[in-house]
């Protein structure tokens, strides 16, 4: 293929460097600094795709971010990515991309049938037509808009790339290279400023790579590249390119998206494919310039029909004809520019110009160079369907209400210039209450929220000398007030050519007898008519009518549309623009790939992982692991073929029959020292604590202020004033909290100090009827018998050299002890429990195994304590003191809290002694009962007794106290089962709490 | 994302913090006798206001302080920071 609209020579790219690529499987050259469209219209390619809802064909229309049209399937190294703007992918070797929303081909596309169906596809028609019958919605309707709609797919294979995160803080940040920004950028750096300077492009300079204009006696670019170079050289500058701004959040903080790697074939080794910057500016500069607005006519979407800014872009940046027999449709000077850049490139254009008599320094240029020129014209309709093949144009009146007689002229591309929009999302995003200007027809920044200013076009200021002014006045003025340096830049001649005022036409009326679509919105397909519609429904609102006709709510969020959608509610309503008001910009301004969001924290990494120090050899001894919050735990220690069913029911056994070991390390453990300690444990827990002697332990409960259960544990006294608090592993960080908050807030004149010693603390708990046999070979020199150490008990030990703190507490059931070391040392005590313990036939255990003995104990734990349940529904109420006051104990005597049928925690077995019941099943009184069945109570844990050789379950059940011994019904829909069962008390295993005292 | 001034360590980001609250809010004595009404008040019922809001912060990725901020809930804007122990001018 040759490359037949490239010009001969001219703009930026390397012509040295050939590139080949594929689209829709067809191969093609372009040239290193393409972008896949520039590369795409040197080939004569200008079909792309399809539209999203009438899959009307689709073209270029942009040469940039704005883009509505061009968005490709993108190939690249083996993997896939969708949404993809043709008009931003830079071009690199083997590049492959496709087109979307069409099937089976962008040629022949099945879905333009809904371009025939048009007038039954009005505003809205998505809530009008698919509402009934409801059952159709999911198995006809949705699949069907699901395969016809969509702008490409997601890959379903994990992404191999990788995403980093950044955060940077600086003195000012500044948002677009082009003249404002560079200017702004120089004289901030200049006073020592700590300046960020982000361009979202690859090449720095916005407009001034395409506008003829001179500086200092140099072209645009010229002066753009010096001064790009002399900031790259300072220290006090970070000067990043294709790197998008994209978000403004609250207090300066702003988000960019790097963008490292998109455009190499291949990511290099060690490098992120994107970067995210969270940056925290002191002051942030607005120089995103302003995009071009389209004018409204029949057929405005046909391919070849494009922005006039951007045909001169692909002239000058990439040095390619967007046609060859252009027409030029403006309302306004730049028209003009591009006119006369086709002119100096050998095309002829002609220019169609809605003002009747305009005079200007432009104007004369392009008259003197013999460049056809019709005023007071207009283009009616764009002819062709795939391409444009001719323009129907016509005189119209000066009350731009009337059209004159409609003539064909031939033409290859539609050049439209309605005038500049300013792109003031990020100032928006600010909180910047912005206002309409009258002069340019669109909304400019106004009242600054956060420390935020807006430069340049996207202020408004649409002439080189004054935006120059402005921004290099700002960036000296800003960065002064923070560095108190104030080296002034000497402002450079500027040369530019003036230019007159624009016309405010911006929708050209239908001719008599036609019915042409005239587009708004070309990505999401709105057209004049479908907004008519809206308002004739009684939509009013710019937010409603939005919503309702999905104006500007596509990929480029209206960046093209935004305007002329609220220029025609303005005129239909009768209202003035600000009147009827603009919809809300929102982050991210151009759409921003997931993985750039998430960063690095995917998969293993996204949430850090806690390991024992036992850990190692858990590994070694094949134990199965489980997540418990950010540890990994033993879940059980597989031997052979053993399932887990069949592991934890041994490793239970074992420890009912003989002894077992627990990694214990997760659990939370505070340190609790000062004289009020006791204090604060009597108002934190339910049951009393002055009186614990030092060397004994305690269990307890704590409540939320609201009664509600919060967590339970042992806390033991180590001496007068330092206590060692257990909790739950996952309440751990919340229990700590809680305490604090207690301390530093409500209760300040307690002296007491806590801390988090979770970690520096390994546990290992020995539980079983032989354990004293394991504790005294361990202690051989400590009197470790009932009466020497009775439960509850705690003594400190030497355990072969090493100190540990012994204490006798249960969790199993049975007689038990825990034994802490420092973490060092954990797995040396380890260990030594598996050394000595193995004449007793001590086996390790896991954390299914040490569920079966606290459910078959009836031991509430986090699947019982889960934040809805009270100390009554755990039978806990013994704990509740009634001497002395504690969090949350006045809730517990509201009504509810005290109704005599409340829920209780109670046993579950199933009548045939057989089948397993699901975690999570309702308990019922009549299984047959018409839906909704009334729920009784749920299963809140489930296990195997290994006592009595059958499944048993907990359950929290409504008035559970009168309950034991009646047959209900346990029901699960989810895993279909239906199990009669009978409730019995949830101590199921030694009810008088015999063992752990023996 | 907010800037928040901890009058311990200086200007920190909000994904060092966590929420915490009313900061008006005081809790009943212990041992006082209460009503339901003023109960509930100091369990549940909350203002929700829009506007200038003493909240409390606690520096859960930095030195643990609780911290008390006042805040627009509308704008975000912070006006005050206080230490846990430093009353609060209404």
């Amino acid at each position: 293929m040759t490359q037949s609209f490239r010009l001969k020579s001219g703009g930026l790219i390397n012509r040295d460097k050939k590139i080949s690529f594929r689209f829709n499987g067809k191969k093609y050259f372009g040239y290193e600094g393409d972008t896949l469209a520039s590369a795409l219209i040197a080939n004569g390619v200008h079909l792309i795709g399809r539209s999203f809802k009438y899959h009307r064909p689709r073209g270029f229309f942009g040469a940039g971010v704005d883009e509505p049209y061009a968005i490709v399937q993108l190939y690249r190294n083996g993997e896939t990515e969708p949404n993809i703007k043709a008009t931003e992918q830079e071009l690199f070797e083997g590049l492959e991309a496709k087109s979307v929303n069409c099937w089976p081909s962008v040629n022949f596309d099945v879905g333009a049938i809904n371009n025939f169906l048009k007038i039954f596809l009005p505003a809205g028609f998505y809530y009008k037509t698919f509402m009934w019958p409801k059952s159709f919605w999911y198995k006809i309707y949705e699949p069907f808009i699901r395969k016809a709609a969509g702008l490409g797919t997601v890959s379903i294979k994990h992404d191999k790339e990788r995403y980093e995160h950044k955060y940077e803080y600086c003195d000012v940040l500044i948002t677009g290279s082009g003249p404002s920004g560079l200017a702004s950028a120089y004289s901030a750096a200049k006073n020592g400023a700590k300046v960020v300077l982000a361009e979202d492009k690859s090449r720095f300079g916005g407009t001034l790579l395409t506008s003829d204009v001179n500086i200092g006696n140099q072209s645009g670019k010229e002066w753009a590249d010096s001064i790009v170079s002399e900031l790259k050289e300072m220290s006090n500058v970070t000067i990043k390119n294709r790197s998008q701004v994209f978000g403004y959040y609250d207090h300066n903080m702003l988000v960019m998206s790097e963008r490292i790697s998109d455009h190499l074939p291949k990511t290099k080794k060690y490098h992120p494919k994107q970067r995210l910057w969270y940056i925290r500016a002191k002051e942030v500069l607005i120089s995103s310039g302003s995009i071009e607005r389209p004018i409204v006519f029949g057929n405005n979407d046909t391919p070849g029909v494009m922005l006039s800014s951007a045909a001169k872009e692909y002239m000058k940046v990439y040095g390619v004809l967007v046609g060859k027999k252009p027409i030029v449709f403006t309302n306004n000077d730049s028209g003009y520019e591009t006119a006369i850049e086709f002119k100096k490139n050998g095309v002829d254009p002609i220019i169609l110009d809605t003002r009747k008599e305009p005079q200007s320094e432009i104007i004369d240029e392009a008259k003197n160079m013999n460049i056809n020129i019709k005023n007071s014209y207009v283009v009616v309709a764009a002819q062709g369907y795939k391409k444009v093949k001719s323009a129907d144009i016509a005189k119209i009146s000066d009350d731009k209400e009337k059209l004159g007689s409609v003539e064909n002229i031939k033409c290859d591309c539609i050049c439209v210039s309605g005038f500049w929009t300013p792109t003031i999302h990020l100032a928006s995003q600010s909180g910047n209450k912005t206002k309409f200007n009258e002069k340019i027809d669109a909304f400019v920044p106004g009242t600054s929220k956060q420390n935020e200013k807006t430069l340049g076009a996207a202020n408004g200021i649409y002439t080189l000398e004054e935006t120059l002014k402005d921004s290099f006045e700002k960036g000296n003025q800003l960065s002064k007030e923070i560095t108190n340096n104030d080296n002034k830049v000497s402002f450079p001649n500027v040369v530019e050519k003036k230019s007159t005022v624009h016309d405010k036409f911006w929708c050209v009326p239908l001719p008599k007898g036609k019915n042409y679509k005239r587009f708004l919105d070309f990505q999401n397909d709105v057209a004049v008519s479908d907004i008519e519609i809206a308002l004739k429904e009684g939509y009013r609102s710019i937010e409603h009518v939005k919503r309702y006709t999905t104006l500007g709510m596509a990929t480029d969020q209206g960046k093209t549309s935004n305007l002329n959608g609220l220029q025609l509610v303005s005129k239909i309503e009768n209202k003035v623009v600000p009147a009827v008001g603009h919809t809300t910009f929102r982050p991210p301004y151009s759409p921003v790939s997931i993985g750039a969001i998430v960063g690095r924290e995917v998969g293993k990494h996204s949430k850090p992982t806690r390991k024992s120090p036992m850990h190692s050899w858990h590994e070694k001894n094949n134990a199965v692991f489980v997540d418990a919050g950010v540890w990994l735990r033993p879940r059980y220690y597989k031997r052979g073929e053993e399932n887990l069913f069949e592991a934890s029911k041994r490793e239970a056994k074992n420890v009912r029959t003989n002894v077992g070991v627990c990694d214990v390390t997760t659990l939370g453990k505070i340190d609790i020292k000062g004289p009020d300690a006791a204090e604060l444990l009597n108002r934190v827990y339910t049951n009393a604590w002055l009186k614990l002697p030092v060397g004994k332990a305690r269990y307890g409960v704590m409540l939320r202020e609201d009664g509600i259960v919060m967590d339970d544990g042992t806390t033991t006294r180590i001496s007068e004033n330092h206590y060692h608090m257990t909790t739950t592993t996952a309440q751990a960080a919340n229990v700590l909290s809680h305490l604090e908050y207690y301390l530093q807030l409500v209760w300040p004149e307690l002296n007491v100090n806590v801390v988090s010693t979770t970690e520096q603390w390994a546990g290992a708990a020995i539980a079983g009827p032989k354990s004293r046999d394991v504790l005294q070979k361990l202690f051989p020199n400590s009197d470790v018998s009932n009466e020497g150490f009775p439960f509850m008990g705690y003594m400190e030990g030497d355990l072969f050299g090493v100190k540990a703190r012994i204490f006798r507490i249960s969790f199993s059931g049975e007689l038990a002890y825990e034994v802490n070391v420092q973490s060092d040392n954990g797995k040396f005590m380890w260990e030594k429990i598996m050394e000595v313990g193995k004449e007793f036939k001590i086996q390790p255990y896991g954390t299914e195994a040490l569920s079966t003995l606290r459910i078959e104990m009836g031991h509430v734990a986090g699947s019982e304590l889960d934040g809805r349940t009270t100390p009554y529904d755990n039978s806990l109420e013994g704990l509740l003191s009634k001497k002395k006051d504690f969090i949350g104990k006045r809730s517990l005597s509201r009504e509810a809290f005290m109704a005599n049928d409340r829920q209780k925690i109670v046993g579950v077995v199933p009548l045939d002694k057989k089948t397993s019941i699901p975690e999570g099943s309702h308990l019922v009184k009549d299984s047959n009962a018409p839906l909704p069945n009334p729920k009784l109570g749920y299963i809140s844990a489930s296990c195997w007794s290994v006592e009595h050789n059958n499944p048993f379950s907990l359950a929290i059940l409504k008035d559970g106290k009168n309950m034991i011994g009646k047959k209900l019904f346990v029901m699960s829909p989810l895993k279909n089962k239906v199990i009669p069962v009978e409730i019995v008390s949830s101590h199921y295993v030694d009810p008088k709490g015999e063992r752990v005292r023996s | 994302m907010l800037y928040i001034k901890c009058p311990h360590c200086g200007m920190r980001s909000q994904n060092e913090f966590s929420y915490g609250g009313d900061a008006t809010i005081k809790r009943p004595e212990l041992g006082k006798e209460i009503s339901d009404q003023d109960w509930d008040n100091f369990v549940y019922n909350r203002k929700s206001l829009r506007g200038k809001h003493w909240e409390l912060w606690q520096h859960i990725s930095g030195c643990r302080q609780w911290i008390k901020v006042e805040r627009d809930t509308a704008t975000h804007e912070i006006f005050k920071t206080l230490k846990a122990n430093e009353e609060i001018s209404l």
